[in-house]
């Protein structure tokens, strides 16, 4: 028996040679292409969209599902590439420490109150990456969440002494080479084959989420004397985008760049419809009768300071607003002119609420009358034929509540808006063009997932806050699921340009928005 | 919001596992028809009548070594089952009371399956692992009623037991990303059946057999379910519960002959019926009202096996054997699901006995089953609402050695 047990080993070998081979396997090379591009050092450029950023804040399942992550996993399964390193937060809470102060707030969830699900701020952890505690290495993954066009090329950005005065960042702060270095050179130094480049969305965000409290500083060159807010001109941002361009493609690296949305398709402008003031016949009624009472008193108040009659009756038809029962339109301050004097209108079609109004105050009067007993009882006398003293008109006309500029954007700040978009796209494509790199249309994307969506595997991707799956609970930022559905959307133009075979993504298999209870 | 719980649980031409002797195994698995050792426990009690020798014993054990590769082309996906190497093992002893009565006891581990893929594969929401076992315990009677015919049977006592992880879906997972998922896990289910043969022999070297496998129904009742890793949301009232399941085990029918020839040769040709289609759906009922139950079809069909043997007498020491199977999947198409990634096969077998003396023989074979590389997909898993198939190229490999021993006196 012994001689045929020296056999044994041998038949040992034929097992461990038994595991299932494909005919054609996708690991075996040569299966996806990678064209004309060489994808072996992948450095992604921008600002939070390219970091993962998501439901307020930065944290780590969130980076993972960046989309420059879910690229260059895809990447990987075409050529021989490095590791993909991204600057990890700490922990999954986000939040920002300073010196062990908090100076971000933590991620959001959707969270079950007693009037159902709404995004709250997650408690359940305290935060605890601490931006005094800078991360070694250089990291492919160079998204810096809020910075701007020219953010990228200054120097100083991740100096952590500018973070209080504003000119420093600090997520970039924590993964800055040195206190000196910019986030373009900080991506140069690493030689990259491979870059996208997904920036100047925040030289319109910013002022489009503050309501339009910025300043167009179209016309004006110095970007040192631009607010946090304000839209960047376009000159600009064509000359720092070029650069950005030129500096990366000075390194032999091909690319991608994309177009910046049209950010008022996003859920934080299109949640809040304008015209959710919902009345019942009474109420419309009543709101008419005080509109009716406030252009009397305006039209009286007029005439006795000496205005034409004819003209004082002219301006005085503006406030004479009319209501009827189901959705009426919200009432906005705007500047008081000769033309509107008492600072007020309702607004329009296309005026937009943001995300952020508080809909408490909505409720009570806020966006149309705040009806105190007092203002009731001028009212009450106003009726019966009687003549309201100085004081009691007043009160009427200051019961008044048009909805704050931050709290809206209107058509101007609207149009200021498309029209910087519409121009730092022009620049994008252009660049994109003349140095032969790949061009995705995000911002065609994302119209099309805000008017009608984009149908994946399981369902259709909308711009719906919270149920539309492609935006994350902060109403700007998208949702794992968005950023894969991104992340697909540049890989077709990447495959286009460089005749690549990159894999896209199962959409599907990517999360929306997280669940959490552990909330204050 | 609504998750749905999607489950399964499962193998090979179902989580049908053919390998109840050694000496059958190295025929095919052909061996209804054939009086040779007390694996006749197994494939026709009729026969143990037959056996020349007053006492009579098998044992054997295998080593299954299967694996699974699974790739979908579009996404870029790619993922192999880590499956342990399974050990199904076998015990029949026989004794001759009377010239027309044998008694005797059969354990024997026909269905189990154990599948293990990569936690959160892309096809997690079906299965991560699954480890499923039933141990068969007969006593049997063996009676010659003519001298052309025998009959034989007993009543079968199963005790089964499964253990089996999934992700909840696609994507949900709690605050640090962590994929939401339910283990289920049940042992000690027992369940009665019966077998029962007939096996006929017209001429000295010819014979006839027949064996019916009565469907055992393995009825968990408190089984525990455990759900890990979900987000603290009255929208997931996921908790811990106990769960209600049926799974088959399907009847099966085998006929087959046999017929010796020159002195040394015998050849044994099995059919095997195997009445899968009980297997419709795999519905997993959650004690706790707040846990959705979970429906899971899988729709199976009645499937055949074909099975040649031949064995060689070359001398004293040794017996050589060889044969060849086809064995058809129970799944049809649209329901490949990848906790039984199997389809239609061919299993290549040899061995050989080493009669050490007169008494004691040792049994080893070899077992390789040839699977073709196939298209296939999931289509019944449904989420918000409608179906998304899982699907992609799948190509197994299943090579098992085996060793037993005979006895005989």
């Amino acid at each position: 028996m012994k001689k045929y047990l020296k056999f044994l080993p041998l038949l040992a070998l034929g097992f461990v040679s038994c595991e299932p081979e494909l005919d054609n396997p996708i690991d075996e090379a040569g299966f996806y292409n990678n064209g004309e591009a060489d994808f072996s050092n992948y450095v992604a450029l921008g600002n939070s969209l390219s970091a993962g950023y998501a439901d307020g804040a930065l944290y780590i399942s969130g980076q993972e599902n960046s989309f420059p992550n879910i690229m260059a996993q895809q990447f990987s399964l075409v050529q021989e590439t490095g590791a993909f390193a991204q600057p990890l937060m700490a922990d999954n809470a986000g939040g920002l420490l300073m010196g062990g102060t908090q100076i971000a707030d933590n991620r959001r969830v959707l969270a079950v109150g007693a009037s159902g699900p709404s995004p709250q701020i997650y408690t359940g952890m305290t935060p605890t990456t601490d931006i005094t505690n800078v991360l070694s290495g250089s990291f492919n993954n160079m998204g810096v969440p809020g910075a701007k066009s020219f953010h990228l090329l200054a120097p100083g950005y991740g100096d952590i002494a500018g973070v209080s005065v504003g000119t420093a960042n600090p997520y970039f702060v924590r993964f800055a080479s040195s206190t000196q270095t910019s986030i373009l050179a900080d991506a140069v130094a690493q030689n990259p084959s491979f870059f996208s480049l997904m920036a100047g969305e925040n030289d319109v965000l910013s002022y489009a989420t503050s309501g339009g409290t910025g300043v167009d500083q179209t016309g004006n060159l110095d970007v040192t004397t631009y607010g946090s807010n304000d839209i960047t001109d376009p000159m600009v941002f064509a000359s720092v985008y070029s650069q950005i361009v030129t500096a990366m493609v000075g390194t032999g690296a091909g690319g991608v760049l994309t177009s910046i949305p049209d950010v008022t398709t996003i859920p934080y402008f299109t949640t809040i419809p304008n015209n959710a003031l919902e009345l019942d016949a009474a109420k419309a009624a009543s709101l008419t009768g005080f509109f009716q009472a406030v252009a009397g008193i305006f039209a009286q108040g007029a005439i006795q300071q000496g205005v034409d009659p004819a003209v004082a009756q002219g301006l005085a038809a503006q406030y004479a607003l009319a209501f009827s029962a189901g959705p009426n339109r919200f009432l906005i301050d705007v500047p008081v002119t000769q033309t509107n004097p008492l600072g007020f209108r309702q607004m329009t079609e296309q005026e937009l609420l943001v995300l952020t109004i508080n809909r408490q105050d909505l409720a009570q009067g806020y966006g149309s009358v705040v009806l105190t007993p007092e203002v009731m009882q001028v009212l009450g006398l106003l009726q019966q034929g009687g003549q309201p003293s100085a004081e009691q008109a007043q009160l009427v006309l200051d019961a008044v509540s048009g909805i704050d500029d931050k709290d809206v954007l209107d058509n101007q700040e609207i149009q200021a808006i498309a029209v910087a978009t519409t121009s730092y796209n022009a620049t994008i494509k252009a660049l994109a063009q003349a140095n032969g790199l790949a061009f995705a249309d995000v911002n065609a994307f994302l119209t099309q997932v805000a008017n009608g969506g984009v149908p994946y595997d399981a369902g259709t991707l909308t711009s719906v806050f919270v149920t539309g799956e492609a935006f994350s609970l902060d109403g700007v930022h998208p949702t794992p699921r968005g950023y894969a559905a991104i992340a697909n959307l540049i890989l077709d133009a990447v495959n286009q340009t460089y005749s690549s075979t990159v894999p896209k993504v199962n959409v599907g298999n990517y999360r929306t928005v997280t669940l959490s209870n552990d909330v204050q | 919001m609504l998750i749905m719980l999607s489950t399964a649980v499962t193998y090979a031409g179902g989580y049908r596992v053919s390998l109840q002797g050694q000496r059958a195994l190295a025929m095919g698995h052909a061996g209804v028809a054939v009086v040779n050792s007390a694996e006749l426990g197994f494939f026709n009690p009729a026969g143990l009548v037959l056996l020349e020798n007053k006492i009579n014993v098998s044992a054997g054990v295998s080593a299954v070594f299967s694996d699974v590769v699974w790739q979908n082309e579009e996404f870029g996906q790619m993922a192999r089952s880590e499956s342990p190497v399974g050990t199904p093992v076998y015990l029949y002893a026989s004794y001759k009371v009377k010239d027309w009565l044998a008694l005797g006891l059969s354990i024997y581990t026909p269905y189990g399956s154990s599948v293990d893929w990569e936690k959160d594969w892309p096809g997690s929401h079906l299965v991560n692992n699954i480890e499923l076992a039933a141990i068969y315990v007969q006593p049997v009677a063996s009676i010659k009623i003519a001298k052309y015919l025998s009959v034989g049977g007993g009543p079968i006592y199963v005790s089964g037991s499964v253990n089996f992880n999934r992700n909840l879906n696609r994507t949900l997972s709690d605050i640090d990303g962590n994929r939401s998922n339910v283990t289920i896990d049940a042992s000690g289910v027992s369940a009665w059946g019966w077998s029962a043969g007939a096996m006929i022999t017209p001429t000295e070297n010819f014979r006839i057999g027949l064996n019916y496998r009565s469907e055992i129904m393995i009825d968990a009742e408190d089984g525990d379910a455990t759900f890990s890793n979900i987000p603290n949301s009255p929208l997931t009232p996921f908790e811990n519960t106990t769960f209600k399941a049926s799974l088959p085990l399907p009847a099966e029918l085998t006929v087959g002959l046999s017929y010796e020839f020159l002195d040394k040769w015998l050849i044994a040709v099995d059919y095997n019926r195997t009445y899968w289609e009980v297997y419709k759906s795999l519905d997993i009922d959650f004690t706790s009202p707040n846990v959705p139950d979970s429906e899971n079809p899988r729709n199976y069909k009645d499937a055949s096996t074909y099975r040649f043997g031949v064995q060689y007498e070359a001398n004293e020491k040794f017996t050589l054997r060889a044969g060849y199977y086809f064995d058809e999947s129970p799944v049809q198409e649209g329901y490949f699901a990848p906790e039984t990634p199997r389809n239609d096969a061919s299993g290549y077998t040899g061995g050989l006995s080493f009669n050490v003396n007169s008494n004691f023989a040792i049994d080893a074979s070899l077992l390789y089953i040839r699977f073709k590389e196939l298209q296939a997909s999931y289509d019944p898993y449904i989420e918000n609402g409608q179906q998304v198939p899982f699907g992609g190229t799948y190509k197994s490999s299943a090579i098992v050695p085996g060793l037993g021993i005979t006895y005989k006196l």
